[in-house]
Parts: structure tokens; C-alpha cells; sequence
């Protein structure tokens, strides 16, 4: 197993595991997404959902424990890939301008995802790990999105995934080694579209909900 | 009519390896717009010398764009601001008259500094002595149309053996990652018949090897390809990747 290790410890397999594990998550997301649309359809078309989705239970329990295992190598694997890339250049540059390489999302990678850890701690703690027997996931919602801080801070959480997703799904591929002529241009477009349902499509329900209470 | 421009220069001068360096201003004057950068300090140089001060050391060899010795980061960009040009080829018409100029050598962990502007980059070196040749039976050589390749695979093969190992790509990244080489040197054997006997064992070794040297990882932040001189694509960085995927899970290279 000496290879196994060898191999995904290597720059290219931390990538590979950072690829597999990112991509898994926007997979997540847009599946998170097209459930919380439902919140569209009103307090009991949203309880329903919530509700439907555990009935699924063993199912349900088995993709959690993978996200949270996934979200760990993630991190891990980040952490230790920025604290590497920033002890390659111990003496920084008194100028350096970029080439036209970098994007938004590219240069923040690190603090984005950093952010984005915190928001998910916050999150589960807010929906997940709390007291549901006396109340359903809608009154929870929609109490916690009275408060306009809770709003701001979900909205520009949204725009921090946006930009991390931005740069985060063609590099996917491209560190999967899946660079081809006739589909990296869509890849980079899709790369965009995915940003943007990811912020707008997120950033607009904390937005509606706060109106609707 | 030659055209004469006057520049202030802010240039990286350290004595040694393991000594404090700085940024020391010149005036460069009455510098002819067709001169080549290189040029341009041959001139600086030749006043330092003259007023017997240490001139600024700088490598360079062909100055013409092919060799791959020369390199400096000018006003924060490697190689300067001219696409698909090396320091030797960037001519001062690219400056205007009162332009601050600041010059510093490539800066990564893998690359220590020699002195002033020139740095070490036999770490390139050491990646290349990893895997990055063939192994070729001694004897006549066979006729050369046993070996069929097709033009569209010859052409890629010829991009990344474009690669002159200059090392603006790690100057260039924010993670002083060396993969643009790496990626250009394996995807160029890669490609071609003759490499494809030793393709496994040469990526997982000269990975290997850039990730000992103290290169940084990939963040595919694409600077490496905006700044490459012979404007080699991340398309090769990709490649490498399959490669050491397939060499990693499906070859017996361990
Ligand atoms: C919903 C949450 C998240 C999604 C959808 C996501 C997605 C992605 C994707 C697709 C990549 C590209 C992988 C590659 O370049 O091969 C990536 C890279 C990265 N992610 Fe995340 N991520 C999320 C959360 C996080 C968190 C919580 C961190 C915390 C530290 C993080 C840190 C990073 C870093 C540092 C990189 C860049 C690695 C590199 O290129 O060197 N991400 N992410
Ligand atoms: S001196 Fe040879 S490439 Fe510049």
C-alpha cells in the first residue's frame, strides 16, 4: 500500500484528492439547491421535503458520513497544500504583477475556503444540530432569518462559495488531467454558470424568507 | 534616427546565497531604444565598472531567445512585460523616457541566489536527471519511417519540446511550482513512440523529484503559461496529470 500512499501523497495526488472531493461538493450543492427551491412553494411544501428526505434514512446517513469524510480531506488536503505553496517562495517579490492568469477566485482559494469552513459550522449548527422535536425546519428557518445579521452573513457567504466555485470547478479538471481542446472552453463557461446558481440561487432565500416572515 | 531614452533602475543586488540583499538605484542615460535589455545593463555595467564599483551579475548566453540561460523579473513580471519574449529579446522601445524600472531575479526556494540577478536552477536540472530522456539501444539507426507519428501528435510533441528550461514559469507562479516544465519535458517523450516504453516510471519519478527540490504544488492559477517565453499551455500540465494518474494506479511503478 506503500504506492497507494506515495501516489496521493504527491503534489498531483493532493490535487487529485482536492478535484474529487471539490467536484463531489458542488454535485452536493446543486442537489442541496434543488431541494431548498421548494422553500418557493411555501412553509408545507418545504416541511414536506424535509421530511421526505428522511425517510431515506440509512441512505441519508451513509452521504452524510461521506461529505463530512470528504469535507475533511478537503480541508486537510487545502491546509496543507497552501501551507506547502507559501514556504515555496521564502522571500517574496518587492513587485510582482500578474500576467493575466489569475482570476478573483484563483488568488483567494485558501480564504474563501477558510471562510466557507466557518459557514458550515455555523450552518449545521444553526439547522442540523439543533432541537427539531418541538418545532419544524421551516419555523427554525425562518426565525433565524428574521434576524438581518443572519441574512447578510448567508448572503455573503453565497457570494465567497461563488467566488471559491468560480475557480474550483475547471481547476477540477484540469488537475484531473481532463484538458481537451473541444471541451475545456465549455467547461469554463460552465464554470461561471455555476458560480452564479450557486450565489444567486443560495443568496435569494435567506432574501425571500426574511420578506416572507 | 535613433532614439535615446533616460531610466531610473531599482536592481536586486546580494553579494551571496546566504546574504541580506537589496533594491539599488541607477540612472541609466541616454540608453539607444534598440538596445536589448541585456544590453542596456551592459552599459550600466560598464559605468559601475568604471567608477569601480561590483557589477550587477546576470546570466545570459545566446541572446537571442533560444537558449534559455537568461531571466529577471522586470516591474513584477517575468522575462517583462512583452509576450512570448525573453529578457534577452525585450527591447528598451518597450520603455518610455523617465520609466522606474525595477529588476529582481527569480525568486523560489528551489532556485537559491548565486549573486545579484543570477540564481540557481540546476534543481531543473535534478528533475530532468529523474526520468526525462530515453533509453535508446546503441547500434545503426533504424530506418526512420519504422516509426510512424502523426503529424497532429508530432506538432504537440514540438510545442512542448519548445521548452528552453529558463525558469520564468516558477517565477512566474504564485506557488514557485515547476509543473509547466515538468508538464512541457514529460508530455513532450510522452507523446512521441519512443517515449511511450518508459512514460510511467519517468512521471512518477520526476514528480517525485519536483516535489523533493521544495517546488510548490499546482494551483492551475494559469501565470506559468501567460508568462512562458515560448508560450507553452497548461494543456501540457494536464497531460502530466493523466499520466501520473495512470501511471499511479493502473502501471507497476511503484
Ligand atoms: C461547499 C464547499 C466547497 C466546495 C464546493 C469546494 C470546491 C472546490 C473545488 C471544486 C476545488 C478545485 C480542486 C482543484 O483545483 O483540483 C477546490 C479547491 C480548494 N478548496 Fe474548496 N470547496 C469547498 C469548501 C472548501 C473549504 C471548507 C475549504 C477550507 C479550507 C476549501 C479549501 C480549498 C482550497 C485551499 C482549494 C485550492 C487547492 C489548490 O488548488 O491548491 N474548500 N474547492
Ligand atoms: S540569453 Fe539565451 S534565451 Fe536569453
Amino acid at each position: 500500500m506503500n504506492w497507494l500512499t506515495k501516489t496521493i501523497g504527491a503534489s498531483i495526488g493532493k490535487k487529485l484528492m482536492m478535484a474529487i472531493t471539490g467536484l463531489s461538493f458542488i454535485g452536493f450543492l446543486m442537489a442541496h439547491l434543488a431541494g431548498n427551491l421548494t422553500i418557493y412553494g411555501g412553509k408545507d411544501a418545504f416541511n414536506a421535503y424535509a421530511q421526505k428526505l428522511h425517510t431515506i434514512g440509512p441512505v441519508l446517513k451513509v452521504a452524510e458520513i461521506g461529505l463530512l469524510v470528504f469535507a475533511v480531506v478537503h480541508v486537510l488536503t487545502g491546509v496543507w497544500l497552501f501551507y506547502q505553496n507559501y514556504n515555496a517562495r521564502p522571500q517574496k517579490y518587492a513587485i510582482k504583477k500578474s500576467g493575466g492568469g489569475r482570476t478573483v477566485g484563483s488568488r483567494t482559494m485558501p480564504y474563501t475556503g477558510l471562510f466557507l469552513l466557518v459557514f458550515v459550522i455555523l450552518h449545521l449548527s444553526n439547522f442540523t444540530f439543533t432541537d427539531k422535536s418541538q418545532t419544524t425546519i421551516y419555523e427554525i428557518v425562518s426565525s433565524t432569518f428574521a434576524n438581518p445579521f443572519y441574512v447578510m452573513f448567508y448572503i455573503i457567504a453565497m457570494a465567497v462559495a461563488a467566488v471559491h466555485v468560480s475557480h474550483g470547478f475547471w481547476s477540477a479538471f484540469q488537475s484531473l488531467g481532463l484538458n481537451h481542446s473541444k471541451y475545456m472552453p465549455i467547461i469554463m463557461v460552465l464554470s461561471i454558470v455555476f458560480a452564479v446558481v450557486v450565489g444567486v440561487g443560495f443568496g435569494f432565500l435567506p432574501i425571500y424568507i426574511s420578506f416572507q416572515a | 534616427m535613433t532614439k535615446t531614452i533616460n531610466i531610473t533602475l531599482k536592481v536586486w543586488r546580494q553579494n551571496g546565497p546566504q546574504v541580506k540583499g537589496r533594491l539599488e538605484t541607477y540612472h541609466a542615460d541616454n540608453i539607444s531604444t534598440d538596445m536589448s535589455f541585456l544590453e542596456m545593463l551592459d552599459v550600466v555595467n560598464e559605468q559601475l565598472t568604471l567608477s569601480h564599483r561590483e557589477p550587477i551579475a546576470f546570466d545570459h548566453d545566446c541572446r537571442e531567445g533560444i537558449c534559455g540561460m537568461c531571466g529577471a523579473v522586470v516591474n513584477g513580471r517575468p522575462h517583462g512585460h512583452q509576450k512570448g519574449t525573453t529578457i534577452c529579446q525585450l527591447h528598451m522601445r518597450q520603455f518610455n523616457d523617465g520609466d522606474t524600472i525595477v529588476v529582481e531575479p527569480w525568486r523560489a526556494r528551489a532556485f537559491p541566489i548565486i549573486k545579484d540577478l543570477a540564481v540557481d536552477r540546476s534543481a531543473l536540472d535534478k528533475i530532468i536527471q529523474a526520468g526525462g530522456y530515453i533509453s535508446a539501444n546503441t547500434g545503426a539507426a533504424q530506418d526512420a519511417n519504422n516509426i510512424t507519428v502523426a503529424q497532429n501528435i508530432a506538432e504537440k510533441a514540438m510545442d512542448a519540446a519548445a521548452c528552453i528550461g529558463c525558469g520564468a514559469c516558477v517565477a512566474a507562479c504564485p506557488n514557485a511550482s515547476a509543473m509547466l516544465f515538468s508538464g512541457a519535458k514529460i508530455s513532450h517523450l510522452a507523446l512521441l513512440p519512443q517515449g511511450k516504453p518508459e512514460a510511467a516510471r519517468r512521471v512518477t519519478h520526476m514528480l517525485r523529484a519536483m516535489d523533493e527540490l521544495g517546488f510548490g504544488n499546482c494551483s492551475n492559477e494559469r501565470e506559468c503559461e501567460a508568462e512562458c517565453p515560448k508560450e507553452i499551455s497548461i494543456v501540457n500540465i494536464a497531460r502530466m496529470n493523466r499520466e501520473f494518474i495512470k501511471a499511479g494506479f493502473s502501471s507497476s511503478v511503484e
